[in-house]
This record gives structure tokens, sequence and C-alpha cells, in this order.
């Protein structure tokens, strides 16, 4: 059974509808990476899942559960974690403070979970006790991570993790995904530097007009001529 | 010199302290409900004359009833709180802070039409003011309300620094949505801001009572000077808000005394001016207060 799924999703904000049935899953210990043109409802779409704006039209599921139109806070308890691309981390808070947070729904113990994190995250060790707000982009990218990560959820939602990032911290980013991913948790990721994210995908959705275009593994949609030249900026490295 | 101390220096860090007590509250439901509360002087006039009937009751001291005064505060805010600005808590933020304006003028009504409108003592009787190194003389009433305060403050400081709930606190000042997302419970945090904002309230009005008398238009007259402490602090910043007091209460009293010449440097009846002049000051050279808060 797939972690999460999409069916012909519909809606939008007020009265623009964004989504016109939009459907994709995740499978356990899967990346998937969602692409597509600025405006193609890709940040929505994930929102979508997280109960950010109202479906007029299909269903989402997690685990077979229908979370469809489900409110954030209640989404978030049911075991799905979503970073947003920006203000995703409590500035004036300590890194510490900002992992602590995190785990704000738990009522265990949540220490050893810490520590687990600050290995899969070394320089938050290093900056623990450092205000989060005078990090580099780069390591705010890491405490929003980290922190979404505290809940040990069924799946986290990435949007745009190395927007307004150097190439250096991109690649760096890239390479913590998947180190998250193989920690056995499952990522649905919208991403503007296609290239370096589909090859760290298992699969992908192109996305246009609020609707699906292409879909297929990672490479398939790299080695796709058609997704090449619309999406990948043709032949050029990204 | 030792007049300097005695009559404006020390006057100037009681008021400083009250204005202090009474920003904490401001600038956090500022940061977390992200609204103006105009209600808040009003709130301290409330738990004032709890504390007076309460005093008048039992026969005790006002702080010993203060910690019984500032509970049923508190419970009042809960419940205004409940009935008043929670059917806003999506709504535009001007429509939030015009409820706390109409909040602000039926508390205040209700509390002279209980108490009435004449003018009344928390305290009876005059103090001797305890002597050092024969000159510097303090009132004990003064020690009284600047160690409260310090005992407060770290009270609070505590709370924000070190509890899970005060730490929410601080993330959703800097935050309210990432909060939501993160599966902070938005709703206990508001109710712990108002909890933290009516009992300093609370103190600070007592305070205030303690050290002058008690009449229906002391909130009002406080509320202004206190928005100048939050805003002088930076808004979201509890510790600037405490700073923006002190400089405030201080710079007040200093104001008049005689820098220049024999005469008072600002005739005392400009007092209430200078927070404001400090205020303007402030918007216009650093918005964001002295601790980097936040500008809307």
């Amino acid at each position: 059974m797939s972690v999460l799924e999409l069916d012909a999703v519909v809606g939008g904000y007020g009265d623009t509808q964004i989504l016109h049935g939009v459907s994709m899953k995740v499978d356990p210990g899967e990346i998937v990476v969602i692409i597509g043109p600025n405006g193609a409802g890709k940040s929505t779409a994930m929102k979508a899942v997280f109960g950010l704006l109202n479906l007029s039209g299909g269903k989402v599921s997690l685990d077979g559960e229908d979370i469809t139109n489900m409110p954030p806070e209640q989404v978030v308890r049911h075991g799905v974690c979503y970073v947003p691309q920006t203000s995703n981390i409590f500035p004036s808070l300590t890194v510490e403070e900002n992992l602590e947070m995190g785990a704000f729904v738990r009522e265990d113990d949540f220490q050893p979970r810490l520590l687990e994190l600050y290995e899969v995250f070394p320089p938050l060790a290093e900056k623990r006790k450092q205000t989060a707000g005078t990090l580099s982009g780069g390591q705010r990218q890491m405490v929003a991570m980290a922190k979404a990560m505290m809940l040990e959820p069924k799946i986290l939602l990435l949007d745009e993790p190395t927007a307004g990032l150097s190439p250096k911290y991109r690649g760096e980013i890239f390479s913590i995904v998947k180190t998250v991913n193989a920690t056995g948790t499952p990522i649905l990721m919208v991403e503007q530097n296609a290239k370096q994210a589909l090859k760290i995908a298992n699969r992908g959705y192109v996305l246009v007009d609020g609707k699906n275009k292409f879909e297929g593994s990672g490479q398939n949609l790299l080695d796709d001529p058609e997704v090449a030249e619309m999406f990948l900026g043709g032949g050029a490295a990204a | 010199m030792i007049e300097f101390l005695n009559f404006y220096l020390i006057p100037g860090l009681v008021l400083g302290s009250i204005y202090a007590l009474g920003a904490i509250g401001i600038t956090l439901t500022f940061s977390i409900l992200r609204f103006a509360n105009f209600a808040h002087g009003e709130t301290m006039l409330l738990g004032v004359y709890i504390t007076w009937s309460l005093v008048q009751f039992s026969g005790l001291h006002p702080l010993i009833v203060l910690p019984v005064a500032a509970m049923l505060t508190v419970l009042a805010v809960l419940f205004i709180d409940r009935a008043f600005y929670k059917p806003f808590r999506a709504s535009p933020t001007i429509m939030v802070v015009i409820a706390s304006f109409g909040m602000m003028l039926m508390i205040r009504s209700v509390v002279q039409f209980i108490w009435g409108v004449q003018l009344k003592g928390m305290t009876q009787g005059i103090q001797r003011p305890m002597v050092f190194f024969d000159s510097l003389r303090i009132s004990p009433k003064h020690v009284m309300i600047i160690s409260a305060t310090i005992v407060l403050m770290l009270a609070v400081h505590y709370l924000l620094s070190r509890t899970k709930i005060g730490k929410a606190m601080r993330a959703m000042s800097d935050s309210p949505e990432l909060a939501k997302l993160t599966g902070i419970d938005t709703e206990k945090v508001v109710r712990m801001t108002w909890i933290v904002g009516g009992a300093l309230a609370t103190a600070a009005g007592v305070f205030l009572a303690i050290d002058t008398h008690i009449d229906t238009n002391m909130g009002f007259k406080m509320l202004l000077p206190m928005f100048a402490a939050a805003i002088l602090g930076g808004i979201g910043r509890p510790f600037g808000a405490v700073a923006g007091g002190l400089i405030i209460g201080v710079v007040e009293e200093i104001s008049s005394y005689p820098w220049i010449g024999t005469e008072p440097l600002l005739n005392p009846g400009y007092k209430a001016g200078v927070a404001f002049a400090i205020m303007i000051a402030m918007l216009l050279w650093r918005p964001s207060g002295l601790f980097k808060g936040k500008v809307f």
C-alpha cells in the first residue's frame, strides 16, 4: 500500500482553482519529486496534502486512511511533517529549541531522537545552543528538516529545500535528503533544480497547469527528450 | 546628587518597573496574538479593584492577596478572550484591535459601576523612608515594588527559556503559521499568553496603587507609556519591554530634574509627553526597537 496517495485532487485558494485533478503516490522508502514550470501547482499539490487549502474534489489518503481536508494540526498528529519553502524555522529560538518544538506533539521522551538527528546533521550538534536565525541558509534548511524529523514522521514533505541556496549547499541538501530517506522515511519533494532532484529520486511527476503531464522513474524522466526540452533546460547543466 | 537619587532616579525606577511589568503583556499579546491590545490598561484596573476588595474583605496586605487577585483577573481575561477575541482569530488584525478598544471601555464601565468613581487608597498611613548612608532615603514600598518586580521578571525568564510552553510562546511569536504547521497547540499558547499578561498586569496595577492611589482612569493613563515601552524594546521581546519600561520610567522622572540652573528642565506636567517623544523617535530611527523586534 502506498504511504501517501492523491487521487484526482481538485482545489485552490478561494475561488481560484489551481489543481485540476492531480494524482500521485508515494510508496514506502521512496523519494518522489514534483517538477514543472512556475505556477503549475507543485507547491499547491503539496499543501493539499497538508490541509492548507480546500479541496473541492478528489481524495488524499495516508496509509489508506482518508485525510482529505484534514486541518494541518491534525495532519501532523497523523505523522505527516511539512517543511515550507520559506520561514521554516523559528529564528529567535536556538537550534535545539527548534528541534524541541518539532517534537511538541510527542508525549514521550524525545532526547534519544534528538541525539539520533544530531548524528544525521553533525553541524547542528555543534551549533545547538546558537540562535537559529544566525545560521547560514544551508544550515537553516538542516534545522527545518531536523525539526520536522523529530516526530519520526510517516512521510516528509519538502517544499523546494534548495531554493535560494548556493550550488555548494544545494548538493549538501540533496545528500541530506538521501541520508534522511535512508533512515526509512519516504519523502515527497517539490524542486526547482529538477535535474539534481531527479537524480536522487525514485520517481518523479511533472505537473503543468495543475494537471499531471508526465510521470516515471527519476532516470526515465531525465532521459525523456520532451521532459528535458521543456523542464530541464535542454541539455545544459541545471 | 543625593537629591537626584532620592527624588528622581529611584521614583523613576519604580515607575519604570510598573511600566515594564505591564509592557511584557502588551508585547506578548502583540507578537503572539498579533494585535495591539488596548484593553491591557483595563486588565490592570480590574486587577487593582479586585485586589482592593480582597484587602478590604480580609484585612491582609495587598501583596499577600495579590496571587489570588491575579488568578481572578486571569479568569476574567480568559473569559474575555473566549467570548470576544476568539471569534476574531482568523479576521484581519484591525477588527480585533477595535474589539479590544471596545473591551477597554466595557471593562472600565463595569469597574466604575461596581466600585464607583471616587479615589481610593490601597494602603493606609504614611511610611517612614528607610535611610541608608545617612542620606539615601528609600521608602519601604519602593524597595518592595522593585524587588517584587525583579522576582516576577526572573519567573518570566524561567518560563520563557526553560519550559515547553514558554518556548512554544516564543516560537509562536516568531511565526504563528509555522507554529501551527509544527503541531504546536496554538490555543494553549494563547491561553498561557493571557495568563502571563493578566497576572503581570495585576501586579503592575497593584504596585502603582500602592505607590500612588486608585482611580478608574489609572489603567488608561498607563496604557500609552506601556505601549511606548513595548515599542522601544522591540515588539515580541519581553526583556526589551522591561528595558523599555525602565528607560521610559526613568527618563520621565529625570526630565524634570533641574539639569540646567535651578528650574526643572521640563515642567513635570509634560512628563507624559516624554514617553511619546521617545516612542516616536524610536519609530523613526529604528522601528524594530532596541532588541530587534517585529515590524508590522
